[in-house]
Order: structure tokens, then sequence, then C-alpha cells
């Protein structure tokens, strides 16, 4: 028997796709996307909207269709659009465990799917040699007076065998840190996979996640491929500072979040601040989409918008005239530039350029 | 249905969009899990599957309004003499055409074009989508003039309708009414924020006049041919010299993320370039931590020097676009060049890096470029030979061999003496001569362009017609 050999059928959670294990492969390879976590595109949004997250046709139908195909989604849009946000609140409908991968520049295997704990490994190297020359001690005693050279043949012998063992043994489970993919890929409840600011990771980093997302499964050279038990649901978001890898997106169901229309902005607004009313709230979604029609170096995002309308709820406005509108203006806009123009804009009306 | 949604495929690959085959079948699968009555949730799903850029989101959106219209009777051309008989407002599912004579007398005969824009006006005014809907094929209708066969695009008829519902106007009187319902006065604030609003209602009445004019078409002539019709340029694919107003906006919001994203991969490729030779001392500090034995090689990462960038452009009318583009492109990435210095000509020349310095917003810098720069010398027509000639004069001295010279333009001297030799010259003291055109090369050397006197004399010439040209070649260049 072979070590390899033996290595598989020691870890219980490496599954080939034809053994007992639920097979996560359905015909023609795509992957069984399992029980459905929603009845219907309507269901998903109403259910998003309990969370508190409002959700527009285009996002719960993607959502949706995410759960059914078992496919990742690959969220894209500018900052602040609740990118993020959707992952959580869907990881709330469903009850599942949020877990996330924050993506940097230098992000590498080790820090992503799995590390060998070689501390605990050299350790436990270090113990056995304690252990085997505790045994060495106790055999010459028991076997004393035996001819020196016919001792040295069993005890060669012995030695490979506690390599291999110890050899299987460091490389098992219990030596094993998993990283936020592997972890799950390996969790037995429901988990929501976000993948976050995929876009800062390097093109050939992202070739990382590729198995995972295709197929749902982690290959470790050591342990043989680790599969998932149950797809969980993956989002991806990506600030769009680089164009992500054809690989990447083909694999991906594409979700562009942009900023919202003026309803939508308002009902965000009237849900997630307290204690507005709705004048205000219908006030703010407009002064918010003048700004955005205007040429800025950087538009006010619908976090922005939130904590502008939360700055106008603390200040006790009513409804905003154009110089509290001023005043507050550097809480939606973050450049000195910006600011000057908007002001500008706002107080006087281009009647001319209908 | 898996017809359509090959033939869908296919005129999406025919747009330029990149859809693979395995999105293609993710699309069919996708299909079968959305109510295919739902149209809304049709497309999305598709959009989900088949599109992967926002960029070419509205390429997608035309296609799918093209092959997933809205069929029926209603939007039969034949119809139409009908429809504007029976024509009630508000009334999605009009009867056949045998019935519409029956019941002609309803609404739409009387409706004089008086009364239409006046319904359509108050309408707009409570923001009724369902009525502007209904009012938006009425007008179509009315106005459109649109008879079965005849090969005019759908812009024609939209222009037809357009210039008889005056938009322009109605938004005037929308916005009286808001000021009489205010008491007269609006304060800016209020009156900036009526402006938005209206114009948002209107651009959507605009929109189903768009769509209505289109399901009408596809009726005419099947979708495939006219997806044929409306197919556009993707923002990336879009000639400067031929850009309309409309896609010279969808540049410009191109070309912001596209700077950025140039802007990270040349910083990075300059960070992660090549591996330089082993630097000893920094793996041996390192060894330290694995007990002198050298674990983790160091290496020295080159630094290669920065370019200056001399960028000398031609502004006349027919290129200005194309200069304004690649300006904003090298001063996005400006942080990339250790200097960077412009000049534009038409048949003088100025030197306009000052307008570029200490300024964040080079929209704002390109505008004063356009209005400020002195580059009038005789008759505002393009004299490549005089313009070079004076920078040769003026800037010579500063060409150093660490400088790159890009040249902008068309090379259409207007029959003027070429002084090639300045462009040989500057070769000779600078590190590289590029010239940029944005014309097709089949048309280089034509009619009065002399791009080939100058041509001997640059290591390069580039074609750059569209974004994706000039982005590749600033990326090069880098």
């Amino acid at each position: 028997m072979s070590a390899p050999d033996e290595r598989d059928g020691a870890t219980p959670r490496a599954h080939s796709p034809a053994g007992g294990g639920p097979s996560a492969t359905g015909p023609l390879g795509f992957p069984e996307p399992g029980p459905p976590r929603f009845l219907s595109v309507a269901d998903v949004r109403e259910r998003l909207g309990e969370v508190g997250y409002l959700a527009d046709d285009g996002i719960a139908g993607v959502v949706h269709l995410a759960d059914r195909l078992a496919k990742p989604v690959l969220v894209e849009g500018p900052a602040g659009t609740g990118k993020t946000e959707l992952a959580k609140a869907v990881a709330r409908i469903t009850g599942s465990r949020l877990i996330r991968l924050q993506c940097y520049e230098g992000l590498d295997e080790s820090k992503a799917l799995y590390e060998w704990n070689y501390r605990k490994q050299l350790l436990r190297i270090q113990a056995q040699q304690v252990l085997d020359e505790e045994d060495l001690a106790s055999t010459p005693a028991a076997t004393s007076g035996a001819p020196s050279d016919s001792t040295s043949a069993p005890a060669r012998l012995g030695a490979s065998r506690t390599w291999r063992a110890l050899e299987e043994d460091i490389f098992s489970e219990e030596f094993l840190l998993t990283r936020p993919l592997l972890e799950a890929i390996r969790s037995d409840e429901p988990v929501v996979l976000l993948v976050d600011e995929v876009d800062r990771v390097e093109l050939e980093t992202e070739a990382l996640l590729l198995e995972v997302l295709s197929d749902y499964q982690v290959s470790i050279p050591e342990l043989g491929t680790v599969q998932a038990e149950r797809i969980p649901m993956v989002f991806l978001t990506s600030n769009n500072t680089r164009e992500l890898s054809e690989a990447l997106k083909r694999r991906c169901l594409y979700l562009h979040l942009d900023y919202p229309s003026l309803e939508r902005e308002r009902d965000i607004v009237r849900t997630r601040v307290p204690g507005v009313t709705d004048e205000l709230a219908d006030q703010v979604a407009r002064i918010v989409r003048s700004l955005r029609t205007l040429e800025l170096k950087k538009y006010p995002s619908v976090s922005e918008t939130l904590d502008w309308a939360r700055t106008l709820v603390v200040l006790g406005v009513e409804s905003v005239d154009a110089e509290q509108a001023k005043a507050t203006l550097h809480v939606l806009l973050k450049y000195r530039s910006d600011l000057e123009r908007a002001a500008k804009e706002l107080t006087v009306a281009d009647e001319g350029s209908a | 249905m898996l017809d359509v949604l090959t033939g869908f495929v296919g005129e999406l690959r025919a747009a330029g969009l990149p859809v693979s085959m395995t999105e293609a079948i993710d699309a069919a699968e996708a299909v079968h899990h959305v109510p295919l009555e739902d149209r809304d949730a049709l497309k999305y799903a598709l959009g989900a599957t088949l599109v992967k850029s926002s960029a070419h989101w509205k390429a997608f959106e035309t296609a799918f309004e093209v092959y997933f219209s809205v069929r029926g009777p209603q939007f039969t051309l034949e119809d139409e003499t009908d429809a504007e008989e029976h024509g009630e407002l508000g009334d999605e599912e009009q009867a056949g055409q045998g019935a519409g004579r029956g019941h002609g007398g309803g609404g739409g005969e009387a409706l004089s074009a008086e009364e239409l824009a006046e319904m359509l006006f108050r309408a707009l005014l409570s923001a009724n989508d369902a009525q502007v809907r209904a009012l938006a094929r009425q007008a179509v209708s009315r106005y459109a003039g649109m008879e079965p066969g005849r090969p005019v695009g759908g812009t024609y008829y939209l222009y037809r309708t357009l210039r008889n519902l005056d938009l322009d106007g109605m938004l005037h009187r929308l916005l009286d009414a808001a000021r009489q319902e205010a008491g007269g006065v609006l304060t800016p604030l209020e009156e900036r924020l009526a402006t938005d609003e209206f114009r948002s209602r209107v651009d959507r009445l605009r929109r189903e006049i768009e769509d209505e004019i289109r399901r009408r078409l596809v009726a005419d002539r099947g979708a495939e041919a006219l997806a044929r019709s409306l197919r556009k340029p993707l923002p990336e694919d879009i000639d400067f010299m031929h850009a309309t107003r409309e896609e010279l906006t969808a540049l410009r919001r191109a070309i912001h993320p596209l700077t950025r994203k140039l802007a990270v991969r040349l910083a990075r490729k300059r960070r992660h370039g090549r591996r330089g030779p082993l630097d000893f001392r920094s793996t041996v500090r390192h060894s330290l931590s694995t007990g002198g034995v050298p674990v983790d090689p160091k290496f020295r990462y080159p630094r290669p020097a920065k370019p200056e960038i001399f960028v000398v452009a031609d502004i006349s009318g027919s290129v200005a676009s194309f200069a304004r583009f690649t300006l904003h492109l090298v001063y996005a990435i400006s942080s990339q060049f250790s200097k960077v210095r412009s000049f534009v000509f038409i048949d003088g020349i100025d030197e306009v890096t000052r307008f570029f310095e200490g300024v964040d917003d080079v929209t704002e810098a390109l505008h004063r470029v356009n209005t400020e720069a002195d580059v009038v010398w005789v008759d505002g027509h393009s004299d490549y030979g005089h313009a070079f000639s004076v920078f040769w004069d003026r800037w010579a001295e500063e060409v150093t061999p660490r400088t790159s010279v890009l040249l902008l333009g068309d090379a259409r001297n207007n029959y003027h003496a070429s002084q090639a030799w300045v462009v040989q010259e500057i070769r000779h003291r600078a590190r590289h001569v590029y010239w940029l055109n944005p014309e097709p090369r089949a048309y280089w050397g034509t009619g009065d362009s002399i791009l080939d006197e100058y041509a001997v004399h640059c290591d390069a010439v580039f074609e750059c017609r569209n974004l994706r040209q000039l982005e590749h070649f600033v990326a090069e260049l880098a």
C-alpha cells in the first residue's frame, strides 16, 4: 500500500466524486445546486427588505439565479453602493455564517486557502524524537547482551516505519490551518462566502479562486481534494480598478450595482435613517440625484447620502434650503473642487440649458 | 426559445461583446429558472449570464429590446391608421383592426395636436407613467408617419416625432407650472431640483417614444435586420474623428475609469517588474529570523527611469477631440512620467503645460487649453510646418535624450511647407519620436495629408482611432 493511498483513506473529509459523500457535481459537470434557498425572485426581494436591504428587481433576480445555478456572483460598481452590504444581507436572510476574505495586494494561498501549521509540526517531530529515545532506552534493557550488528537492521526498519507514520501524522487535518476559502468549503453549516474587493489582488493570484469558484473544491497535495458539503453562496465584489480576467468573469454571474434610482434611494434613506421625515428623505434623494448629474470627481455614494441624512436629522433640519445644504455638503463630497462646483450649481440654477 | 437565444447571442457577438460558449450555456440554463412571461426577469437573467462589463450593458439592452420586443397585433404598422382612430388613452389592449373602426369614436380621433400636447403636459406634471406611455404611443402613430417597408432608420422617425412634440417647450411649461404652484418664486435650489425632476420625466417620455418606434420597426422588418441597423460601437471602439456629441459624452465617461485602471496597472508593473540580481545584504539580514539559513532570497528590483514626455498636439477642428483625449490620458497618468510638457498648435503653437500645473481637474485644464491657448497665427488652418519650426526655435533646447516626443495629428497641412527637417532634428536629440494619427491607415498620405514626409523621421507611427488603441499605446509608452 502506497503512502498517498493510506492518506486518502485516513482523511474522512477528502471525498472523491464517486465516493460515498454527497457529490457536488451533477450531469454535464454543472454543480448541483442543492435545495433552493428562495422560493422566487419576489421572495428574495421581500426577505432582503425585511433585513433592511432594499433590492431592485435586478439584484433580487441575480441572487435568485445564483442560488438556482450554484454560481458565484460578481458584484461590480462604484464605491458605496452596497456591494458588501448585499452579501451580508443575504447571509442574514438565509441564516448563514458570513465568511469574508478581504483581498489586498500580495494576498497568497497561505492567506486565502490553507497553510500548514509548521510550528506545531515541528513540535510534533521533536516530541516524536523524545518518545523514540525513550523507546530505544527501554528496548536494549530488555534484550541485553545481543550482538550489536544484528540490532542495527531492525532499528533502521523501525525508523523508516516511524518516518512514514510521522509524515502521515504531520500532514493530517490536525496541522492544517484553514483560511477563508477552505473554511467556506468545509463548513457544515450554511455559509455565505464574501470575497471582498477582488480587483485588489494581482492577476496571477486570481487563479487561486478559480477552482473554488467553479467546482467548489480545494485541492491540497498532501491530503487530496476537499469538496463542499453544500454549495455556499459566493459573492465577489470589485471596485473596477482593473479589468478582471476573462476566466474569473466567465465563472460568475455579473451584477452591476449602480447608484439607485430616485425612488429607491428615497426608500433607502427612509428605512436606514431613524427619525427622518418623508419630506426630508425626498429632498435628500433629489439633491443627491442633482449632484450626480454634475461632472464631479467623485459622486456621492449611497452611504454618504445616508450620512448626510443622519447629519440633517441630528441638526434638527426639517427641510433643506440652499444655505443648509451648502453648510453640510462636505459630508457628501470629498474633494474641494467638487464642493465648489456643487455649491455654485446648487445656488445658481441653470435655466438656459434645458 | 433556443433559436431565439442563439440568435441573440450571435447578435451580441456581432456587436462586439465577448460572449463565450459557457456563458451561452449558462444563459440557457438561467432561462429555465425565471418565469418567461416576466420580461424584466428574463432581461436580468440574460444580462447576469451574458454581459460581464458595465460598459457593455447598453449594447446588450439595445439587442435585448430588439430580440425580445413586445409583439402583438397592437404594434403592427397596418394597425397604425386604426390606432389613431380608436386609441383610447391608457388602453393597453387595443382590439384588433376590424373592431377598431367600430368604436372609433373614442378619444383618439377627437384628439387634436394641442389636446395631445396638453394631455402629455398634465401626465408629465403628475408623473403618471401609464398615461405617459400611452401618450407616447399615440404621439408616435400620429407624428412619426411610419410606413411598412420603408428603408429609413429609427432615428428619422424619432426626429419627426420629437420635432412635433417640442419637448424643450414642454420642459419650460412644466417649470412654469411648478413656479406657479410654489407661489411665483422658487429658490435657486428648488428651481434646480424641479428642473432635474422634470428633465428626468421628459427623458422617460423620450425613451418611451424610442421603445415604441423600435417595437414597430421590429414588427415591420424582423429582429435581425433591425438589430444590424441599430448596432452601435462600444465606447472603447468609438472613432474619435466621427464621434457624435452623444458618443463624445460616452467617451468622456469611459475615459475616467480607464485612466484609473491604467494608472493602477502601470504602478504595479513598475513595482513588480523583472527580478533583478540577488540582494546579498537583504538576504542575510532576513536570514536572521531563520537562524542564519538564507531561506528566502531577496532580489534587487530594477527601478527603470521614468520617461519625460513632450506632447505636441494639433487642436484644429477635425482632430481636436483626439488631442483632448490623448492629453487627458497622458495627464491622468502623469505620475508615471518624470515630466510632462504639452504644446498645442493650429498654425501657431503655444505651450499649455501651465494650465495643468497644480490643477487636479484635468477637464477644467483642457477647457482652458481650448479657450486660452494662443494657437492662431494667420488664418486658423492647420500649418504643421510653421508650428514645428516655431517649436524648434523656442523649445528645441529643452528636448533631451530622456525625452519622448509625441506628435498628434492627421498631418493635413493645407498644402503648406512641411518643414520635416524639424522632426528629423528632434529625433536626433530625443529618445523617441512617435506620431499618433486618428485617421484610418488607408487615408494616410491622401489628399493634403503629408504624413509620409514626417513618418520617415519618426520612430513609429501609430493609428489611434479609438480609446482601445490609445490606451494600448500609452500603456506601452510608460
